[in-house]
């Protein structure tokens, strides 16, 4: 078992203070655990990380927090999908969130940031 | 920046209640609505319509349409007791009788109405009363009790109601009323005379053309009551009921203008002469005329909400058609539009059976082609039908009269279908045919479901037969119960698919995806199958390809609570655990600091672990001897159990011993909902098995077997289903019908939605499993001894398998702990902080969370 954390550094404080976007590695794509998801905790913050493996692999990136159960919770629910868009039902109440857009799907007025992602050779990042 | 409106309701009856909860209910983006709610009673809204009801056992709890605790979570502040006296208009403040001042923005006066009692010298008197709220009630209750006779004045709709309360309260009761005939309003003379006939054949006495002069000291009664004509009656208690006069002394003092006869002057959008001030309700004269109906009073409340909501709202009230329909002292009646027939150059049908006590008319327009009006006394049914006709202005029939006439014929009958989408169903709630359809649609398919998403039915209830009508017509055309699919990504039902999976013997998810599902899966196929695949095959739920499967109480064997920590409950079988053992509890529970609480279950359930302590929690656990409860699977929980005859003066067999052997017998088993049983020592019934899946019943011979009952939100008792067995014989019966309910119950259906629905329902059952009648016993048991055999407890492989830790570390890239989770102390324990007692808010930089707007 690799010891992942040891290799990605929380973000260091010259990226805190830039208003640049920059691609942070978070894990490694072993971590994953296919077709649901893992968390990542950057600079404070609660990440989902989500590998979904239809034909390939895709990798999705959205705030670990449900707001409208108000718990960091949503890496822990089952991903599926709804007239083929790639989803997470939220562990507490069920409402599914759009993997690509964040978007709740049972409430229009709720939805959770998502992260533009990508994989560098095994390195699982995404931009922050 | 969300502007905030500050909005002051003066008067919390029905319509004041009904404008709160929809001013509530549709929420506005760009207004915060303040809402102070000042009632002069003592209580919040209560069903007034139903308030005799209160004479037949209903009490003042069951009339109530809220609660406190439901204003407190709107947000809506309220002061009872607090009688506005005063509106300053320019500075926009009211007053209350004891000195309390509030602003507002917008002033709503819901004031609603009182009794009208005639200026009649000595009605003053200690047992002359009225009948408006639950405290008039309270002392028409008091003072019937040192009464024998008692006096209604007052013959229209609410002098029969407040008859039928006298009557009730079991006292010998007259109607006295000064027109010639009863409910002069809404029928005609020869429906009031009928209704007449009716109530006095109940014992009703009924005195019309008579007004009363004088109330006196009697003789034989407490009062004597002198009529004009020069006649008197005798009685102890007088109940006025002669007409409501509208609350609108706050006019008179504010300057406000009023009705002709009296009421809140207001226009077409419920604004009285101050555009700041609405009325609604009967305390509102629209064209100066008072609408004394529930309805009319929730169509102003509607029209005020979205004239606040949206100030160019041009949504108008138009008035309310006063049609009703009721049963009083038994008697049907119902009046629809122009029951007397004022319209000129109207006509009307009449069909009356004076040995069955019916009376029948219809008024109809002068060329005969729509329905106008109606009276109905003595026979009802066709109310719905005839309503519709006049609401919708549907072309009658070519004869007419074919309508009210008995049904000797197979008159037309005006089902569902035949009414236009438009169609008024629910006029309480303004609810037409096409909101119905259309929540259908968007999937509430059940009929409580429409009930409490359109509201339909739910005022006076009178529209509940037509709202069956259209929903079953509705259901049948969009072609529902036909659909079995569990979701998007499987056209099969469960059986279906569990029926896949044992005959191709598909092991994993992907597999029975590709062969028979298209998609990623979801949330109710995911579980689903992998129950399937555990009650089939019973492997390690934990399994990789099976993770991303499983709930979040499955995947984590624990139950997730609302802050996302979990809850810990490890199994006591039968209830039964050493010092020893409890002690282990209390240790790991304080180690952890953890909530701790006795389960209906007989065990203690330990709340308050993060995920990442799971795993060390468990291996103390597991090392003192503790298995999984599965208190997170839809699987066997637990068996409870009373002491049994071990201990106990009265129990006949040892049902702790029983209990402990069927728990462990099933522990672990995986089904389509959680399972439960108990084991009772006696016919007492201290376990309480009758409300069990599987409840077992000692008797002197052997053990009495019941099934299919359970508690929860809809309980059922379990059914008997053999008597007198032997051990062997029991437990062979449980292992049959645990086994045939795996295989054939639906998705989520406990065993009692199973029984139900299942064509034979308990003599069926009887059959496949006693006598075998499907020739599948032998296979049933092959299946549950191959799932008891490969039980294991899914806590001890998971601490042993370093890569299913895996899944306990809560961050990826950090050996951080998820410092969101957090506690207060409370009575001793700890409890989830609230969101305003959490130390760490969302932080405000670099990655904003979203929360919901």
């Amino acid at each position: 078992m690799k010891n992942s954390e040891t290799n990605y550094n929380i973000m260091n404080n010259s990226m805190m203070n830039t208003n640049q976007e920059t691609w942070l590695s978070v894990c490694n794509k072993s971590d994953l655990v296919i077709n649901s998801g893992v968390c990542a905790l950057v600079d404070n913050h609660q990440v989902a990380i989500f590998g979904v493996q239809s034909d390939d692999l895709k990798i999705y990136a959205i705030s670990n927090y449900d707001p409208i159960g108000k718990a960091h919770v949503l890496y822990r629910g089952i991903v599926g999908s709804i007239n083929d868009e790639p989803v997470v039902a939220s562990p507490l109440f069920k409402q599914h969130f759009s993997l690509t857009s964040g978007q709740c799907i049972e409430d229009d007025s709720s939805h959770v940031r998502t992260f533009k992602t990508r994989l560098v050779e095994s390195d699982v990042q995404i931009l922050i | 920046m969300a502007e905030t409106l500050k909005i002051i309701v003066v008067g919390n009856g029905m319509v004041g209640h009904h404008f709160v909860e929809q001013l509530v209910t549709q929420q506005h983006p760009n207004i915060n609505f303040d809402i102070t709610v000042l009632a002069a009673e003592s209580r919040l809204a209560y069903d007034r319509v139903h308030l005799s009801e209160y004479f037949t056992g209903k009490r003042a709890d069951d009339l109530a349409m809220t609660s406190e605790a439901t204003y407190d979570q709107w947000r809506v502040a309220f002061h009872l007791n607090s009688k506005v006296t005063q509106i300053d208009r320019a500075k926009q403040i009211v007053t209350t009788h004891n000195g309390d001042q509030y602003t507002f923005d917008k002033l709503i006066l819901a004031t609603g109405s009182y009794p009208f009692v005639p200026p009649i010298p000595g009605n003053e008197q200690s047992h002359c009363l009225v009948y408006r709220t639950i405290e008039d009630l309270q002392e028409i209750e008091r003072c019937a009790k040192e009464s024998r006779v008692g006096v209604v004045v007052g013959g229209g709709l609410l002098g029969l109601e407040a008859a039928n309360a006298l009557k009730e309260a079991g006292l010998k009761t007259h109607i006295v009323e000064f027109a010639p005939q009863l409910m002069g309003v809404q029928i005609d003379s020869a429906g009031g005379t009928l209704l007449r006939n009716k109530i006095e054949s109940l014992g009703v006495e009924v005195h019309t053309s008579k007004a009363t002069v004088a109330i006196e000291q009697g003789t034989n009664h407490r009062y004597r009551m002198n009529f004009k004509d020069g006649g008197h009656l005798e009685t102890d208690l007088i109940l006025f009921s002669a007409g409501i006069r509208p609350y609108d002394e706050l006019a008179d003092l504010t300057g406000l203008e009023k009705g002709e006869r009296g009421g809140f002057a207001i226009n077409n959008q419920c604004q009285t002469s101050d555009p700041n001030i609405y009325a609604i309700g009967e305390c509102a004269a629209w064209n100066n005329f008072i609408f004394g109906l529930v309805a009319p009073g929730y169509q102003m409340a509607k029209i005020t909400v979205q004239k606040l909501i949206n100030p160019t709202s041009d949504e108008k009230f138009i008035g309310a058609d006063m049609s009703t329909k009721l049963k009083l002292m038994g008697v049907e009646v119902g009046s629809i539009g122009d029951a007397h027939g004022n319209t000129a150059g109207s006509q009307s049908y009449t069909y009356e059976n004076q040995p069955q006590g019916i009376y029948k008319k219809i008024v109809v327009n002068h060329d005969g082609t729509k329905l106008i009006g109606a009276v109905l006394v003595g026979d009802t049914s066709d109310y719905d039908s005839l309503l519709q006709y006049m609401l919708n202005g549907i072309d009658l029939p070519e004869h007419a009269e074919s309508l009210i006439l008995p049904n000797v014929n197979n008159g037309p009958v005006l089902g569902a279908d035949a009414l236009p989408d438009s169609a008024t169903i629910c006029s309480c709630h303004n609810v037409t045919k096409s909101d119905i359809v259309n929540t259908i649609t968007a999937g509430s398919t059940e009929l409580a479901t429409v009930k409490s998403c359109t509201k339909a039915s739910t005022g006076c209830g009178g529209c509940a037969a037509l709202l069956k009508d259209v929903f079953d017509t509705a259901m049948e055309n969009l072609g529902f119960e036909v659909k079995k699919d569990i979701c998007e990504h499987f056209a099969y039902s469960r059986l279906e698919l569990f029926n896949i999976v044992k005959i191709e013997k598909i092991e994993t998810f992907e597999d029975l995806l590709q062969r028979h599902g298209h998609g990623l899966g979801c949330d109710i196929c995911k579980p689903t199958v992998a129950s399937i695949l555990a009650s089939l095959w019973n492997d390690y739920v934990l399994e990789k390809n099976k993770i991303p499967l499983q709930d979040t109480n499955d995947t984590y064997l624990a139950n997730m609570q609302k802050d996302g920590s979990y809850s810990v409950v490890p199994r006591v079988p039968g209830g039964e655990i050493t010092p020893d053992k409890l002690i282990v509890l209390g240790e790991v529970a304080k180690k952890y600091d953890l909530y701790t609480k006795i389960t209906g279950g007989q065990r203690v359930d330990l709340f308050g672990a993060r995920v990442d302590q799971l795993p060390s929690i468990w291996a103390e656990l597991i090392d003192a001897g503790f298995e999984t409860g599965h208190a997170y699977g839809k699987a066997v929980r637990t068996v409870k159990s009373c002491v049994g005859s071990t201990w106990c003066r009265y129990g006949v067999q040892d049902s702790v011993a029983m209990a402990i052997f069927i728990e462990n017998r099933y522990k672990g088993i995986r089904a389509p909902h959680k399972i439960k049983f108990a084991v009772s020592g006696c016919t007492r019934e201290c376990a309480e098995a009758q409300s069990k899946d599987i409840g077992v019943i000692a008797t002197e011979n052997g053990w009495n077997l019941y099934v299919c009952g359970n508690g929860g939100m809809r309980p059922r008792h379990a059914e008997l289903f053999a008597s007198d067995l032997n051990d062997d014989t029991l437990i062979l019966y449980i292992d049959r019908i645990l086994s045939f309910y795996i295989n054939t119950a639906d998705r989520l259906q406990r065993t009692s939605v199973w029984m139900e629905n299942m064509e034979g329902g308990l003599d069926y059952l009887r059959q496949v499993v006693i006598d075998d009648h499907l020739g599948v016993c032998d296979e049933l048991e092959r299946q549950i001894a191959h799932v008891i055999a490969n039980y294991q407890c899914e806590w001890k492989t998971t601490i042993n398998d370093p890569e299913a830790l895996k899944r306990f570390k809560p961050f990826v890239n950090s050996n951080e702990t998820d410092s969101t989770i957090e506690f207060v102390r409370e009575r001793g324990q700890i409890r989830p902080a609230i969101e305003k007692e959490k130390s760490i808010k969302q932080s405000p930089h670099l990655i904003p969370v979203i929360e919901a707007k």
